[in-house]
């Protein structure tokens, strides 16, 4: 591909793809972990959870990929079938080139000193039976791996090295408080001196002020050591703080991928748009700025039965009658974003011929505020459309329509007499 | 593998730590078990327990040595101390005197006393083999159906449904009936004592099993076990390195428990003539001799009666301590 157009490579984007596909540490293919669910005296499968149906990402070399999303949309089911502590129901995981998505236990023992874990509860994650020096010693007694210098002395450097000292050795997991204890499980990590390290919610156990201590720890020693990160949070905060790159993940599926500045200054997925209205902003004087907060209505739908098409397309402003029938698939939209919807947001309409909006996506639209909506008709033919058959009644009672719109939230009865205003 | 990790020897590795931090003033950590003790000591009742529970080990494991220092013989007969008429011992309570502090018993005026030493190591041996045995069956199945689940869970556990099931009493009847004569080259006492060991141990593992397994089953879905998984960690290291170190205390306190369940179940099959055979010293087989001595006189009843009801007490208080102390639901 990259020969064919080999005179324009001033690309940037192209420029760096040859580079960026040898430093391709972890690259994952339409992977799927659906779990089973089984019913009934035979245990017959009746269905299954798809907790994650089909992603593709890749993880380069160095970078720190942040993953985030709601709560059940698989973010951590990712993790745990990256790093194969589960079996992946399909697709392919490949890891520096080799494919380890259906390595068995023994196949799977050699790369785990590659492919190491951090994670969420630091209560949890260590043994209360065992000493600190025996849980971070166990990486090298169960890998053989005998250090320099001995494992005592390889320990104690690790627990400095994170920050703790050497003579909590022959202490107990119960001495130590959530965020000392995160810093072990750090330390356990960083034993066998890993290339990929995914870290699932490190730090969503923590008070706030540990958090920072556990980033900031977390970012050193990735420049120290050279690590690349999976980083699973929902903590948007958090994510852009250490991220490079950040994958956003609805029911199972990645929606946006994309460099952390073009994520967080312009999504182009309706729902990361959304997600990112919902960063609080912490200075009281912008707060009246950010007024756009966009609240998405109901619940994530279940995904054993995930909404066809598009998945957001229940909750979504922008959804049109494409987004139900047809799924989008993932198109590097802009260099570096990729983005999988039919109306990305500030940038062109990938279905402009869909000009009629779902009536979800109307009453979805209820709860967005104006200059957003004003903003998506920018690139939406649907919800220009909807905008200017909305925009004659809503000047002439304003006061009527905002009034309509808070009551939506907690009923739907009102709803129904917005379609009448727009029509007449 | 390198040495093995010590779950609560934090005593023996503490001296290097205490060097590598001297200056710093010594870092001690206390590991559950130091825990769980200094919450044992705090507990009067269940420290009394202990102490009869220890005394009674000792008597046991010295009964013959004493014998021996004093020249007692539990199965000597004073026929000379009976009422020729009434085979009964001569005197008021059993015949009490200073030469026979507990009577001597009728029919054949053998000495009480010695008679309850000689039946408490023959108690706790059969005891504590049976509860080993069983707790060991249990221990290892019940870990092994709740870590891997599915399929072995399955099975292992309808095989608890069928032990549980089972006519205990009656089968050890019958057990014990056929082996009277000898069998596995073992004949007399230690073929008495290892049939009991063996009946008892081997269908009471299921209680066991039960409580280790529903442990095992809420301790795999902690993350330590998937971060040893994620280390690469084989399957018999996360049972018996992780998960059997977090089973001790349940398994510690349900064995003080069953302890005195097993002296009264070999109390009463060696009361039903099936368990150890006279002449050999048993609390169980002298109770039965006893029975038919009661109404003229509930010395004979009484003695053996109160041996099992202490020993069993004690390890009761001594159970229900371990398991205030060892609260399984501390971290």
């Amino acid at each position: 591909m990259s020969e064919t157009k080999k005179s324009d490579v001033t690309v940037p984007a192209q420029a760096s793809a040859p580079e960026a596909e040898n430093d391709v540490l972890l690259k994952v293919q339409g992977l799927q972990k659906h779990f089973p669910i089984r019913k009934g005296v035979l245990q017959r499968q009746v269905g299954a959870v798809k907790a994650v149906d089909g992603i593709d990402f890749e993880v380069r070399r160095g970078e720190t990929l942040g993953v985030v999303g709601e709560s059940g949309c698989g973010k951590s089911t990712m993790g745990r079938v990256i790093t194969r502590l589960q079996d992946p129901t399909g697709g392919s995981i490949h890891f520096e080139g080799k494919d380890i998505t259906r390595l068995n236990t023994a196949g799977m023992r050699p790369l785990r000193r590659d492919i190491q874990m951090i994670f969420q509860d630091p209560y949890g994650s260590l043994n209360p039976r065992h000493t600190i020096g025996s849980i971070v010693s166990a990486p090298f007694r169960l890998q053989g791996v005998e250090p320099e210098g001995g494992v005592k002395k390889e320990v104690q450097r690790l627990l400095e090295l994170v920050g703790l000292s050497p003579e909590h050795y022959n202490r107990y997991p119960h001495e130590f408080s959530g965020g000392q204890r995160q810093r072990i499980g750090i330390a356990r990590a960083l034993a066998l001196k890993p290339k990929l390290v995914v870290a699932d919610e490190p730090v969503s156990a923590l008070d706030v002020s540990i958090q920072a201590q556990v980033v900031n720890l977390m970012d050193d020693l990735q420049q120290e050591l050279g690590l690349t990160y999976v980083i699973i949070a929902h903590d948007l905060s958090v994510v852009r703080h250490v991220s490079d790159r950040i994958a956003v993940m609805y029911l199972g599926k990645i929606v946006e991928l994309a460099d952390r500045t073009s994520l967080y200054e312009s999504p182009m997925h309706p729902y990361t748009k959304a997600l990112m209205s919902a960063v609080p902003v912490p200075d009281p004087r912008r707060r009246g700025a950010k007024s756009e907060r966009i609240l998405l209505r109901g619940d994530v739908p279940s995904p054993i039965a995930p909404p066809p098409g598009c998945r957001f397309h229940t909750r979504c402003w922008k959804a049109t009658e494409i987004c139900k029938t047809t799924e989008p698939p993932l198109l590097e939209l802009r260099p570096g974003q990729q983005v999988a919807c039919h109306h990305p947001e500030s940038f062109e309409d990938q279905a402009p011929q869909d000009t009629v909006l779902l009536t979800a996506a109307k009453e979805a639209a209820e709860l967005v505020a104006d200059e957003v909506l004003a903003e998506s008709a920018e690139t939406s033919a649907a919800v220009a459309a909807e905008v200017k058959a909305h925009a004659e009644p809503a000047s002439e009672e304003v006061s009527k329509t905002s009034d309509g719109v808070s009551k939506t939230s907690d009923g739907v009865s009102k709803t129904s007499d917005e379609p009448e205003s727009t029509d007449k | 593998m390198t040495a093995p990790i010590e779950t609560t020897g934090a005593s023996e590795a503490q001296p290097e730590a205490v060097l590598s931090g001297a200056d710093k003033g010594q870092i001690e950590g206390r590991s559950l078990g130091q825990i769980a003790w200094t919450r044992f000591k705090k507990d009067k009742v269940a420290v009394a327990g202990g102490v009869v529970v220890i005394l009674l080990i000792l008597l046991a494991i010295l009964a013959r040595p004493i014998q021996a220092l004093f020249g007692l013989d539990p199965n000597a007969f004073n026929q000379d101390l009976l009422d020729p008429n009434t085979s009964l011992p001569h005197g008021d309570w059993g015949g009490m005197s200073a030469e026979h502090p507990l009577g001597i018993d009728p029919n054949f005026g053998r000495d009480i006393a010695t008679r309850i030493l000689e039946g408490s190591w023959v108690s706790l041996v059969v005891a504590f083999g049976a509860t080993i045995l069983s707790n060991t069956i249990g221990t290892i199945l019940g870990v092994i159906a709740g870590y891997y689940g599915g399929r072995t869970d399955a099975i292992i556990s309808r095989l608890m449904d069928t032990f549980l099931a089972f006519p205990l009493l009656l089968f050890a009847i019958a057990i014990s009936a056929t082996l009277q004569g000898g069998a596995f080259g073992l004949e007399g006492l230690p073929l008495h004592i290892s049939v009991l060991i063996f009946i008892i141990g081997f269908f009471n593992w299921p209680y066991l099993g039960r409580i280790v397994r529903g442990q095992t089953l809420a301790l795999r879905e902690r993350e330590f076990v998937d971060a040893s998984r994620g280390m690469g960690a084989k399957g018999p290291y996360i049972l018996f390195r992780e998960l059997l170190p977090n089973l001790v205390g349940p398994i510690i306190v349900y064995s003080t428990l069953l302890i005195p369940t097993n002296i009264l179940f070999e109390a009463s099959l060696s009361f039903l003539g099936v368990g150890i055979q006279p002449p050999q010293a048993s609390w169980g087989g002298m109770l039965s001799e006893a029975v038919k001595f009661y109404k003229v006189d509930p010395q004979f009843m009484i003695v053996p009666g109160l041996a099992i009801f202490v020993t069993v007490l004690a390890f009761n208080l001594l159970g229900d301590g371990l398991r205030d102390a060892l609260d399984p639901r501390s971290r």
